[in-house]
């Protein structure tokens, strides 16, 4: 229903989530109309299943982990709140906002750290890879690529790899250019 | 007609005016795709994310990087913003405002004139049109039963199906008054023939009628009850068409047999299918189901393409039922569309069902000026099936292929 969407939205919600996330007006009422339609139970918030009807999000290998991604911990509905924070940490960053809150960096690490005690362990690694490769390679070989990995990447010896040492490996790749979204205004 | 088109435009003019001048900012759903996308290949991304990082020499896309996942995350949240399945479920949003509230994402209050407008249009359409419609429509209806019923007691010859070819053509011409659909037909010497079969983009219920208003054709559908039972067994009577009952549709060579009959019988109407099995909102065509395309009998594609500035043919079926959904169409301003004959195409050699039907797909898609997607249009109500993404994880396995790993399954 078309003109519920911009009745329901007030100003002042808008200002508070254009100063959060700092993306533009008419970025933030498009958005919220995409929210809507998402919204097939028209109560606000959207759970994992309204993620999961986008075919696209759907064959993702990593769709059920971005889906993750947007719900806070242990919690089964999003508003429109939260998901303009997590969709935030995709805008480009401006050269005069280097606000370290929106970083696409973090999300990447979430992705991979599943239980969200800010390491990524063999198992959890191994999970994200299975996912990317589906059936198509031998637990033996995923093995070996996952310590590789991790050889290379950890630096203090504890078989893990925190976010200081996913940063360190990450610097040599330009994130912000692979991680960020074009927005159109 | 123009007329009206000017006054549309003027309104939509007067409300952009009207917001600036109160400081409102406007929300333009048309013009303002939210994010640029553009169509790279999974090889193609990876590998530039890995060169802007290593200052290795040799191709190092064999061996997995941790920001691998990064192209997989992109493209995921990409599509929860912004993808092209779901938005064709739902009405075509307008650049300019119709006068109908329906339509309109903006409506706050803003000029006298424009209320005033809006209010008259209203009048006009609920007061004026909306009844002639309805009755136009039930005398239709009416006729068709009535006439079909008459003419089925009649023996089967030259006399009966000239007799039901006028009736058939006059009751859906009465229908489309009743609807004010305006259609511009055109190239009609690719009209499909006896033995044929005739395929078409589907829009809305509506696209029968407008079809068979130019031309006979045999229906396939199952048998409903109510009314629209009643008005298919009558029209069975008077000329065959196929219908299935509810149990038979399960039963693909049993559908695939029936067809097939009626098509090698070169006396008998050219039939009309809607491959894509459900209704689109009419800016892109979505994948044919193959079950006409495999019979090996010619095929005329058809495209149609309505104008939805004067009211918009989608049916929601998830949003509206049938009857709610016949009051909108006759207490919108009008129907405009365009009909497209293309001319007919057969199977070719080494031409399996499948690729057939994308061949088809795509010249409707080119003529009526719509998206072509791969993506089935089942996806409306039911999953995507797990296949999709096996691929989608073959593929980046596959270029996981270095010298010292090597994939234990063949494809």
């Amino acid at each position: 229903m078309g003109s519920r969407a911009s009745t329901l939205l007030r100003e002042e919600e808008i200002e508070e989530i254009k100063k959060e996330t700092g993306f533009s007006h008419s970025q933030i009422t498009r958005l919220y109309s995409r929210f809507t339609s998402l919204d097939k139970g028209e109560n606000g918030t959207l759970s994992r299943e309204d993620f999961q009807r986008i075919p696209e999000l759907a064959i993702n290998p990593l769709g059920d982990r971005i889906i993750n991604a947007f719900f806070p911990e242990g919690e089964d509905q999003v508003n429109f709140r939260g998901f303009m924070r997590t969709l935030a940490h995709f805008r480009p960053i401006e050269d005069n906002e280097k606000n370290k809150n929106y970083s696409g960096d973090f999300i990447a690490f979430r992705l991979y750290d599943l239980d969200r005690d800010d390491k990524i362990s063999r198992d959890e690694l191994l999970q994200v890879l299975r996912m990317m490769v589906g059936v198509n390679i031998s637990d033996e070989q995923l093995g070996s690529i996952a310590d590789r990995t991790i050889q290379e990447a950890d630096t203090n010896g504890d078989n893990s790899i925190s976010f200081n040492e996913f940063i360190k490996v990450l610097e040599k790749v330009d994130v912000e250019q692979k991680m960020s979204i074009r927005f159109l205004h | 007609m123009k007329t009206l088109l000017k006054i549309f435009e003027w309104a939509t003019l007067r409300i952009e005016r009207g917001a600036k001048e109160k400081n409102h900012p406007l929300y333009k759903p048309y013009s303002n795709a939210i994010i640029a996308r553009e169509p790279t290949s999974l090889e193609q991304e990876i590998k530039e994310i890995r060169r802007s990082g290593s200052n290795r020499d040799f191709d190092s896309a064999s061996e997995f990087e941790m920001s691998d996942i990064f192209y997989f995350a992109r493209r995921g949240v990409e599509s929860i913003m912004d993808d092209e399945v779901t938005k064709r479920f739902s009405a075509e949003e307008l650049e300019s405002w119709n006068l109908l509230t329906r339509s309109n994402y903006n409506f706050h209050y803003i000029s006298l004139r424009l209320t005033v407008l809006w209010g008259l249009g209203l009048l006009i359409r609920y007061g004026f049109l909306l009844p002639l419609r309805v009755t136009l429509a039930f005398t239709g209806v009416g006729l068709l039963v009535f006439l079909t019923s008459v003419i089925g007691l009649l023996p089967n010859g030259r006399m009966k199906n000239f007799l039901s070819e006028k009736v058939h053509l006059m009751c859906y011409r009465i229908c489309v008054r009743a609807l004010t659909a305006i259609i511009t037909y055109h190239d009609s010497e690719n009209k499909p023939k006896n033995g044929g079969i005739c395929v078409a983009n589907h829009t809305s219920p509506i696209d029968v009628i407008i079809l068979a208003s130019d031309g006979c054709y045999a229906m396939v559908g199952q048998i409903h009850g109510g009314l629209m039972g009643v008005i298919q067994r009558s029209m069975v009577k008077a000329c065959p068409h196929i219908w299935f009952e509810r149990s038979e549709v399960k039963d693909r060579h049993l559908v695939a047999k029936r067809l097939s009959d009626h098509v090698e019988d070169k006396s008998k109407l050219p039939i009309l299918i809607f491959p894509e099995g459900t209704c689109i909102n009419n800016t892109s065509v979505m994948m044919f189901k193959k079950g006409s395309f495999e019979i090996g009998a010619t095929v005329y594609p058809v495209a149609i393409k309505y104008d939805p500035r004067f009211g918009d043919a989608f049916w929601n079926s998830s949003k509206f039922g049938m009857v709610n959904y016949l009051l909108r169409m006759m207490s919108s301003w009008a129907i405009v569309c365009s009909v497209w004959y293309l001319p007919p195409m057969s199977r070719e050699e080494g031409e399996d069902a499948v690729q057939f039907a994308n061949r088809v797909k795509a010249a409707i898609a080119r003529q009526g000026g719509l998206v072509d997607l791969l993506w089935d249009g089942g996806l409306k109500r039911g999953k995507v099936k797990d296949t999709f993404k096996e691929e989608q994880q073959k593929l980046y396995s596959k270029m996981r292929t270095g010298s010292e790993i090597h994939l234990c399954t063949s494809d």
